[in-house]
């Protein structure tokens, strides 16, 4: 069993929050939550156990503080103590060819200092994705590459998908 | 790979391929390196169509994001129309009879024989053959007009809904569509004659830029590229969605990764496709084509979704995060092409130039798709 292996893999990890999840009503068999910098570690498990990446993306949770958002009602207990102030969140969604188990690997960040750790080392096809994620949310990505904007025009410096971005 | 591009001399030159070229197949660059006509660098540069459709998501009803999904892959929209209509059903927990899921499962393999028709006569252009282009163009064509009556257009569709399709088939559309496939199948093994047996078109692919199955992992590329370096990875069957349990068809998996293979692949997916109309409408059954009751107002509950579907350039997916407004609170679009495209620069290096464009041609990209 995949799922298994994988989920007690990461479990193993210190900040790791594993919940299993519905796949028909979701779409994925596993949510992950780890501490930023335990990212690379857990990109690296999944690595070993041959998943491939399939993509990242960012959320802002601008204003949650004031209003919980949508993931953290219902899952509070499963979820890593949030930062005091508002958040961004990365999920990196992870596949198998094989067998089939999809991972959603999550991570929080404050809003003021979004920096975590690249994986780009670790999965080459990371490198776009995450230049994607700078360029619409302006999440900084240390160690990587070339952060350089990816679909913006090279000179932008703004971020659209933040959710207070006024054009 | 020559000496040269493992050891570059100090004579190498950037040359700019596109933003405006034949074989880039749209508005995109590849900034190359170049030493003599070997490939020592090759850098892709993405953007020139950008349109952010993720934030336009953000601002607009559910059912009003719906035209959009037709103009992310324009060749294969209704597979993106399948995804895009499947996350949100999933999500608000919309369940869809039973004659709407098998015309979904139609549609959708009939847009995907047009699309792989037009890869493949684009691809033979690229590489000087200008013959097999007006053939494949007129097979489209009967699709197109197949579609047109059923959809109401001929490239960027917006047939199915929340719940169901826009509007049933007409009494045409069966014999039309079966017509069709006695058509296509005669036309098969008139392509392969002219196309695949042809000595000049195999001596440019066969061997030509093999792409590992450990390469498709590290780049998440999926779809006939995966298929095409010996993964058997295909999201109607690994995951399965709508009413493609009930279907009996093959995945093609071609083990040597390279060019030719990719080719070799599409062209037995149309195969496969034309056994999936076949056989659905042979099952079509009778009934309504909307569920019954479908909110006006689409809320689905808070949380995140994904939902994932085989479009003819590999698996698209969506993640949908819902806050229980009437409009996403995000929508990632997880594109084919941008991953299938990601591993160019790794697979491209040493090429002679010429058979790296003959790649590019075999990766079959649609550059609004990468770009969004």
């Amino acid at each position: 069993m995949k799922k298994l292996a994988i989920s007690q893999a990461l479990a193993a990890l210190a900040s790791a929050r594993v919940l299993e999840c519905d796949h028909a009503s979701r779409g994925f068999h596993l949510s992950v939550a780890v501490a930023p910098l335990e990212l690379p570690a857990a990109a690296k498990i999944l690595d070993q156990q041959g998943f491939f990446i399939e993509a990242i993306t960012g959320v802002d949770w601008l204003g949650e503080q004031a209003a919980p958002g949508p993931t953290v009602a219902d899952q509070a207990e499963h979820q890593p103590p949030l930062p005091s102030e508002d958040s961004f969140e990365v999920v990196y969604d992870f596949n198998h060819f094989a067998k089939l188990c999809r991972v959603a690997l999550r991570t929080r960040m404050p809003r003021s200092r979004p920096e975590i750790p690249t994986i780009s080392a670790i999965y080459p096809g990371a490198n776009w994705h995450e230049r994607e994620t700078h360029d619409f949310f302006g999440i900084i990505f240390s160690d990587h590459p070339d952060l350089s904007p990816l679909l913006l025009p090279e000179d932008a410096d703004f971020h659209p998908l933040c959710k207070d971005y006024k054009p | 790979m020559s000496d040269l591009a493992v050891d570059p001399s100090c004579e190498t030159f950037v040359l700019n391929m596109g933003p405006q070229h034949p074989a880039t197949h749209g508005a995109l660059r590849i900034k190359l390196v170049l030493d003599g006509e070997y490939i020592v660098e090759a850098e892709p540069v993405l953007g020139y169509i950008h349109r952010m459709h993720e934030k336009m998501g953000e601002n607009r009803s559910y059912l009003a994001f719906m035209p959009n999904t037709g103009r992310l892959d324009y060749l294969s929209a209704l597979s993106y129309n399948h995804g895009y209509v499947s996350v949100v059903e999933r999500a608000a927990g919309i369940a869809i009879p039973e004659r709407a899921e098998y015309l979904r499962v139609i549609t959708v393999e009939l847009n995907r024989i047009s699309s792989h028709l037009l890869w493949l006569g684009a691809f033979v252009l690229d590489l000087g053959g200008f013959t097999p282009l007006l053939y494949t163009m007129d097979d489209r064509e009967q699709l197109l007009d197949l579609l047109e009556s059923v959809t109401g257009s001929r490239l960027t569709y917006c047939y199915f809904r929340f719940g169901g399709l826009y509007n049933d088939v007409d009494d045409n559309f069966g014999p039309g569509a079966r017509a069709f496939i006695k058509r296509m199948r005669r036309r098969l093994p008139m392509y392969h004659k002219l196309i695949s047996k042809n000595v000049i078109f195999r001596q440019r692919l066969e061997g030509i830029a093999p792409v590992s199955a450990e390469m498709c992992r590290k780049y998440g590329a999926t779809g006939p590229v995966a298929r095409g370096s010996g993964i058997a990875y295909d999201v109607r069957k690994h995951e399965p969605y709508s009413v493609y349990p009930e279907f009996n068809f093959d995945i093609p998996v071609y083990e040597q990764g390279d060019s030719m293979a990719r080719y070799l692949i599409r062209m037995d997916e149309i195969e496969q496709s034309l056994r999936i109309v076949e056989q659905g409408l042979d099952k079509l059954p009778p009934g309504p084509i909307m569920a019954v009751k479908v909110p006006k107002i689409i809320k689905p509950p808070k949380g995140d979704y994904y939902m994932a579907v085989e479009a003819a350039r590999g698996s698209f997916g969506i993640r949908l995060v819902s806050d229980g407004s009437a409009t996403p609170y995000r929508l990632k679009l997880r594109s084919p092409c941008l991953s299938n495209l990601s591993l160019f620069g790794e697979a491209a290096r040493g090429l002679l130039l010429p058979d790296a464009v003959a790649f590019f041609g075999s990766l079959d990209l649609v550059i609004p798709d990468i770009d969004r």
